[in-house]
């Protein structure tokens, strides 16, 4: 109990949130990385270290095992891997950090796309030693592909090779070069760092070197440590730019004496802001009314935006329920029945043309079915394959669907939540595939880079 | 509560929530999920204050309309009598309506038999498993926390569980974005965990913040305890003290509620919200570490008994 109070005061403070996810290769050191920012943030307490030490004696090995503290299921423990995305936790006085800690290995590309689909920023390691494999690429791709705002290089085990700067830039670059072959937007636009869609850090997590800790091996690299970097990238910015929307979740009509009239649609906003006042359109129907009011857990407000839970009331009575969207008159998506994505697919049986369907969108589900699945991407070098027929595990690849009935579905590039979608087996309600809709560098052709002006959705 | 944090620096746009508006916005969305796209769900509540934050972001989803779920509580028999007093008060305050699956009467009709070392925490599976086959529950929430246990750390917010209301971690669904698969056959359900990404010390700091009232055994008080395996026990009917255990009068609050035999108190002077804080930030001790005796059994108990059905 050695806490001063200033410390906890600290602690205690309101900070905001900032959700990544790790991938790399176990090889790379991935849950030393993530061991050592819990363990340097002080965010193991004592029993959980104790646990590591006792489960590290027991099996031999002298140091503490900082990669235990995140292997959490049996299977793991004994074969040392890492097979499923495990949650972590941990709070500096600047900020609170859900870490989505992903597989490595090849055959879990899905498990990193499912933690990379909620992170603001991804963290890729890669051995010194060995600088940019194919692994790293893939890796990047994922990232870039679920757009995550932000990317940290963590060029690991520099003491393996002496702390050297060559080293470092050699592969700082390398990366570089095959980012902008992804499209990324901001990308090595100089200027702000904080502007770059990566940033490269030389460490070494075994040694601790410029994961919490600066580096005193290192006096050539002058930005800032893993830790640093995490409390200070921005994680929202100016909400008003963006294409406000609200999927509706679910009426809320309580028909009591004391509200008798009270209509309300409630929903998490998806993107944007909405004021009172606000002419909206609902879709798929094209009806218009107005906000009236805008109910945030308990307080009436003027204005809220992504992503508030809130409840919206509007001046005309018009037949709205769970499924449809909201949308600023003149800014509403398109809806279609014709819908082109990237899906990675995630579940172990194949993905055929001509399946039939559930597809998830937002809060409306519909069915479907697989009309094209016209390319299959390999991720090492962005090559596409034609017409595979199928799609198995961890393929990522373009798709056709034909849905049932019209979705607002907004393209992925301008709206992670909006554009983002579910193919389901109806049969079972097995996860097949996350489908990002509109077009990726896995469409084949160029993808034009967004004018710095628009800035990406997140 | 929508208060825009007073954040450190100046890379935050107007538009930053503060992390517990992002949880409680979070939370409340798996609510309404579930309300939209589920028969039959109901909410697991002991008292506890996990269920209680719980509780309190039910309702603020669906106000001011009244919570569109049931409340379920399995009952060990050796429950706090303050905790119990509390879980009644509160479910008539909001209108509410509370199923007991009672773990007494499983004993009694001979369908559980009482382990030998008195802990009836792992006996709570088969109570609540029937419970949900009985009244044909769909989706169960659950106040599980990743932060709490390593196999917890692989939790999905939407959890399916065979008609045996088993886990079993391969077979869990990938979870993208904030888009919750729900679908299930008959006879099957899931398991939904709002608080997923809540820590410890979120859940305190949002109970000052909403300034929900609690039981009282969360505050220090003195009580008639006696120490077993390293933690301060409750003499009582349920076990304790054995005759090489003597009781003494300490000053203690409770961490976490669970069941007399294997919820541990910790030595505390904290009498208010505010001091309880305090103290729980400046601990070293995970909640689970110091006191839950029941988590301590082996490296994989809580892997094991969550593929057993257990919470």
């Amino acid at each position: 109990m050695s806490t001063s109070t200033e410390q906890l005061s600290d602690q205690l403070a309101a900070t905001t949130l900032l959700r990544f996810a790790t991938a790399g290769s176990v090889d790379d050191g991935k849950s030393t990385l993530v061991g050592r920012l819990l363990h340097d943030s002080k965010s193991v307490l004592a029993d959980q270290l104790e646990a590591v030490e006792h489960a590290s004696r027991s099996r031999g090995q002298e140091a503490p095992d900082l990669a235990l503290l995140t292997d959490g299921l049996r299977a793991e423990r004994e074969q040392g891997i890492t097979i499923d995305v495990a949650y972590r936790y941990f709070a500096t006085p600047r900020r609170r950090f859900i870490l989505a800690d992903t597989p490595g290995h090849v055959q879990y590309t899905r498990n990193m796309v499912t933690g990379a689909s909620t992170a603001e920023l991804a963290v890729v390691l890669v051995d010194a030693r060995n600088g940019v494999v194919e692994q790293t690429r893939r890796h990047a791709a994922v990232a870039a592909l679920l757009r995550v705002p932000h990317v940290v290089l963590a060029v690991n085990k520099m003491d393996l090779v002496d702390y050297r700067e060559p080293v470092f830039a050699a592969i700082a670059e390398e990366f570089t070069a095959y980012a902008s072959e992804l499209g990324v937007p901001g990308w090595g636009s100089g200027g702000n760092p904080q502007e770059n869609w990566c940033t490269a850090i030389p460490i070494s997590a075994l040694a601790g070197d410029n994961v919490v800790e600066p580096s005193a091996n290192m006096d050539w690299y002058g930005g800032p440590t893993v830790l640093e970097h995490l409390e200070t990238v921005p994680v929202s910015h100016d909400l008003t730019a963006c294409h406000a929307r609200f999927p509706v979740q679910y009426v809320i009509r309580p028909q009591t004496a004391e509200h008798p009239d009270y209509r309300g649609y409630a929903g998490q906003i998806a993107a944007g802001a909405f004021r009172v006042g606000e002419r909206i359109t609902v879709l798929p129907s094209g009806k218009t009314s107005t906000v009236t009011g805008i109910d945030a857990l308990g307080e009436s407000v003027d204005i809220a935006w992504a992503p508030q839970s809130v409840t919206i009331r509007l001046a005309d009575d018009i037949d709205i329920s769970r499924g449809d969207l909201l949308a600023p008159v003149g800014d509403a998506p398109a809806t279609t029945q014709d819908i082109e994505a990237t899906v990675c697919h995630v579940a172990d049986r194949a993905l055929s043309v001509g399946q039939r369907v559930l597809l998830k969108h937002t809060t409306r589900t519909v069915k479907a079915i697989v009309k094209e699945i016209p390319s299959r991407l390999t991720l090492d070098d962005l090559s596409q394959h034609p017409n595979p027929g199928q799609l198995v595990t961890n393929d990522i690849g373009r798709v056709v669907v034909r849905t049932a009935e019209p979705l607002a579905l907004d393209a992925y590039a301008d709206s992670r939540r909006t554009g983002s979608f579910l193919l389901i087996d109806p049969a079972d309600g097995t996860t097949l595939a996350a489908g990002m809709a509109g077009e990726s560098f896995a469409t084949g052709k160029a993808v034009a880079a967004v004018d710095e002006e628009e800035g990406w959705d997140f | 509560m929508t208060t825009v944090a007073h954040v450190h620096d100046s890379t935050d746009s107007p538009f930053a929530l503060s992390h517990l508006d992002s949880l409680e916005s979070e939370a409340v969305h798996i609510f309404r999920e579930v309300a939209g796209e589920f028969e039959r769900p109901v909410i697991l509540f002991s008292g506890g204050k996990d269920s209680i934050v719980m509780l309190h972001l039910a309702l603020k989803a669906f106000a001011p309309a009244p919570v569109p779920f049931t409340l379920l509580h399995v009952d060990t028999g050796h429950n706090f009598p303050e905790v119990l007093e509390y879980r009644d008060r509160v479910v008539a305050k909001h209108g509410l309506r509370l199923h007991v699956a009672s773990v007494q009467e499983y004993i009694d009709a001979g369908k559980l038999r009482e382990r030998p070392d008195g802990t009836r925490n792992p006996l709570q599976t088969v109570p609540l498993t029937e419970a949900i086959q009985q009244h044909r529950f769909d989706a169960v929430f659950g106040g599980g926390r990743r932060d709490e246990e390593k196999a917890r750390a692989k939790e999905r917010v939407f959890s399916l569980r065979d008609e045996f209301s088993q886990w079993d971690p391969r077979r869990q669904r990938p979870e993208l974005w904030q888009l919750y698969n729900g679908r299930h056959a008959p006879g099957e359900h899931v398991r939904v965990f709002p608080l997923s990404n809540w820590t410890e010390l979120d859940v305190w700091q949002y109970i000052q913040r909403e300034r929900i009232e609690l039981p009282q055994i969360y505050f220090a008080h003195e009580r008639e305890v006696f120490a077993r395996s390293g933690m301060w026990l409750t003499a009582g009917e349920w076990g304790g003290p054995k005759e090489s255990e003597t009781t003494q009068k300490r000053l203690v609050r409770y961490r976490t509620v669970g069941d007399m035999s294997c919820t541990g108190a910790v030595d505390s002077d904290a009498a208010t919200l505010d001091a309880v804080i305090a103290e729980i930030a400046a601990s070293r001790l995970t909640e689970r570490g110091a006191t839950r005796a029941d988590d301590k059994m082996s490296e994989a108990a809580m892997e094991d008994r969550k593929r057993e059905g257990y919470f």
